[in-house]
């Protein structure tokens, strides 16, 4: 790219280059905080230790503590807050609107009826003991299944809705606060004609719970998140068009309504893939976004990408802090997704950093 | 050249909006479509890129008829500006790239930053170039829109009541601006537009839409004040002031 400078002093590529900048750092962050984040916990092993036990060496005990608890929580942390945020902001693009996520469109309020389905007549949950995690998701695949068929059934409900009145964004929005309506209620009605032990393992799974992950259900959503991604990355420059209004995007040569229903599609199946793995992560895929373009701005070449690597971070850096400040104890990380991210959120809205491309 | 042929449309519950429509625009050759509030104007010229796809008629650019194209093609043969453009937290220089949208395949080539820098130059846009589009003042906003259509390199230009937000100084910058590049790139312009006078000064012919179909359609002739005032059911005079011919309303 020739330089191409401005009478303003600046430089576009300069500008370009500050953009490329950010989102190396929030790389450098995230994997700096994914090192610190398995080095820490209620034992905590140096990084030397960390770094060999990767590699299957070392104390056995510190191996076993690596290698199988934290890795996974962490691999699934990133997967799970990148997938979710990139989701959130396509969501948030092709709809128009600044609230769109997958709680929004009814998408976890699926899951969790899908989960409740599996717990109550599916014999899903079961109690071990006494204790406060004595709860537990005895067929987590079972359960996953259920609640990932939920929220497509969510998803292609608003779809086929949306479809028949050419995909307007309001029709999506709409159509998602009734189905989600439709779903809390369903998932309430479960809860109260349920027993006990089941009810405590429905509200269980809806706390969400990094700790469920398998390397299997990291393979599958890293997989679907990886390649939402890629599809999201081809569609930028539509994204970016679809910001100056549905006519002038037309007027650029995108058809609208397949990108929006192919966007959604593809946005809707990520973070239904990752919710029927973890539970309820609501607030990553709403705020990431809307950090990042604090930062970049609205271009979705770089929005993307940023928001993505923001919701992998926010993610990570809640479930450290849900392992660590009462540890042992693990605080379930939706409360604390939305309990760190929401004071972060209303600074950056009054505080406005960044407004400036300049800056 | 543009040319219109038989141009219907109409939505399913209503009658036609739009009835027979014909005419064309010659390669640097700027139209004034004036009627009414409701007249279709603004309807036609979304029909014109398929915005709205016309249940009957042609339009072709070039002997191609271009209602028959996929988007793309569509968008490399014609711009549109809307009515009101929406503000973003893009900058300039990016907006107006977005204009390459229909030549862009994975990412803009070389080519296409030279073209958006060179209409950032003719257009003396370069002071504002790294700023966000929603800080642009109104005027500013309408240049950029300009000059991302013209990065699409179209051969016909649709815009949609370029100046109906600006003050008279913006007004006359922009029109200024559309005639020039109506002359210096030989396109042909639509341009839909409420001030009469601002219409008698910048545009070529004019063309008035009344109860879904032409009323007449010519050169500066065509406005007289039997013409108007039997479109607009308002009493007019049109009087010659230095040559130029100005609407005066009588009511």
């Amino acid at each position: 790219m020739n330089k191409k400078k401005t009478a303003c002093g600046g430089n576009y590529d300069q500008y370009v280059r500050r953009k490329a900048l950010i989102i190396v750092a929030l790389v450098v962050m995230t994997f700096m905080t994914a090192i610190f984040a398995i080095c820490a916990g209620s034992a905590d092993i140096p990084v030397s230790e960390v770094l060999k036990a990767l590699f299957g060496l070392g104390a056995a005990k510190n191996v076993m503590v690596t290698v199988n608890i934290r890795l996974p929580r962490i691999l699934m942390a990133i997967v799970s807050g990148f997938g979710l945020a990139s989701a959130g902001c396509v969501m948030q693009g092709v709809l128009k609107n600044p609230l769109a996520s997958a709680s929004t469109l009814g998408i976890s309020q699926g899951a969790s009826f899908g989960a409740a389905i599996a717990i109550v007549f599916l014999g899903g949950g079961t109690i071990m003991g006494n204790n406060a995690d004595a709860v537990t998701i005895n067929n987590p695949y079972l359960t996953s299944f259920c609640a990932f068929a939920a929220s497509m059934l969510v998803t292609l409900i608003i779809l086929g809705l949306s479809k028949a009145r050419k995909a307007s964004p309001e029709t999506m929005i709409l159509a998602g606060v009734a189905l989600s309506s439709l779903f809390a209620g369903a998932t309430a009605l479960l809860q109260y004609l349920s027993t006990d032990v089941e009810m405590a393992a429905i509200v269980f799974w809806t706390f969400g719970d990094l700790g469920r992950a398998s390397m299997k259900s990291i393979g599958v959503a890293a997989l679907v998140a990886g390649g939402s991604f890629i599809y999201f990355m081809f569609n930028r420059w539509n994204y970016n068009a679809l910001e100056c209004g549905e006519h002038t995007a037309t007027g650029l040569g995108v058809n609208v309504s397949r990108v929006r229903l192919v966007g959604m599609t593809f946005a809707s199946l990520t973070a239904a893939t990752i919710v029927s793995f973890v539970g309820i992560i609501n607030f990553v895929g709403l705020i990431a976004p809307h950090i990042m373009r604090r930062f970049v701005g609205n271009d979705y070449r770089f929005l993307l990408p940023a928001s993505a690597l923001m919701g992998a971070m926010v993610l990570l850096i809640s479930d450290t802090f849900a392992r660590l400040i009462l540890s042992p104890v693990i605080l379930p990380i939706g409360a604390i997704t939305s309990f760190l991210g929401a004071p972060l959120f209303l600074y950056l809205i009054f505080k406005g950093v960044g407004r400036n491309a300049e800056n | 050249m543009l040319k219109i042929d038989a141009l219907e449309f109409g939505y399913r519950a209503g009658g036609k909006i739009l009835d027979d429509i014909k005419f064309d625009v010659s390669n640097g050759e700027c139209v004034a479509i004036l009627g009414n509030n409701g007249a279709g104007k603004s309807t036609m010229l979304k029909c014109l890129n398929k915005i709205i796809s016309p249940q009957r008629g042609r339009v072709v650019i070039d002997d191609v008829d271009i209602l028959k194209l996929n988007r793309l093609e569509i968008a490399k043969n014609t711009a549109y500006v809307a009515q009101k453009n929406e503000g973003n937290q893009i900058t300039v220089f990016d907006a107006i790239l977005l204009g390459r949208k229909p030549y862009i395949k994975l990412a803009p080539k070389k080519e296409d930053f030279d073209i958006v820098e060179n209409i950032i130059a003719s257009l003396n846009l370069e002071t504002l170039s790294l700023r966000y589009i929603d800080e642009l003042s109104g005027g500013e906003l309408q240049k950029v829109m300009i000059a991302r259509a013209l990065a699409q390199e179209p051969k016909v230009l649709l815009l949609d009541e370029p100046t109906s937000s600006l003050d008279l100084k913006n007004q006359l910058e922009v029109l200024k601006l559309i005639q020039n590049i109506t002359k210096e790139k030989q396109i042909a312009v639509v341009i839909v537009i409420h001030d009469l006078n601002m219409a008698l000064r910048y545009c070529d012919r004019f063309l008035f839409l009344k109860d879904n179909a032409i009323y007449c359609y010519g050169d500066v002739d065509v406005m007289t004040s039997e013409n108007i005032g039997a479109v607009y059911q308002v009493s007019v005079a049109v009087e010659k002031y230095k040559n130029q011919r100005i609407v005066i309303p009588l009511a």
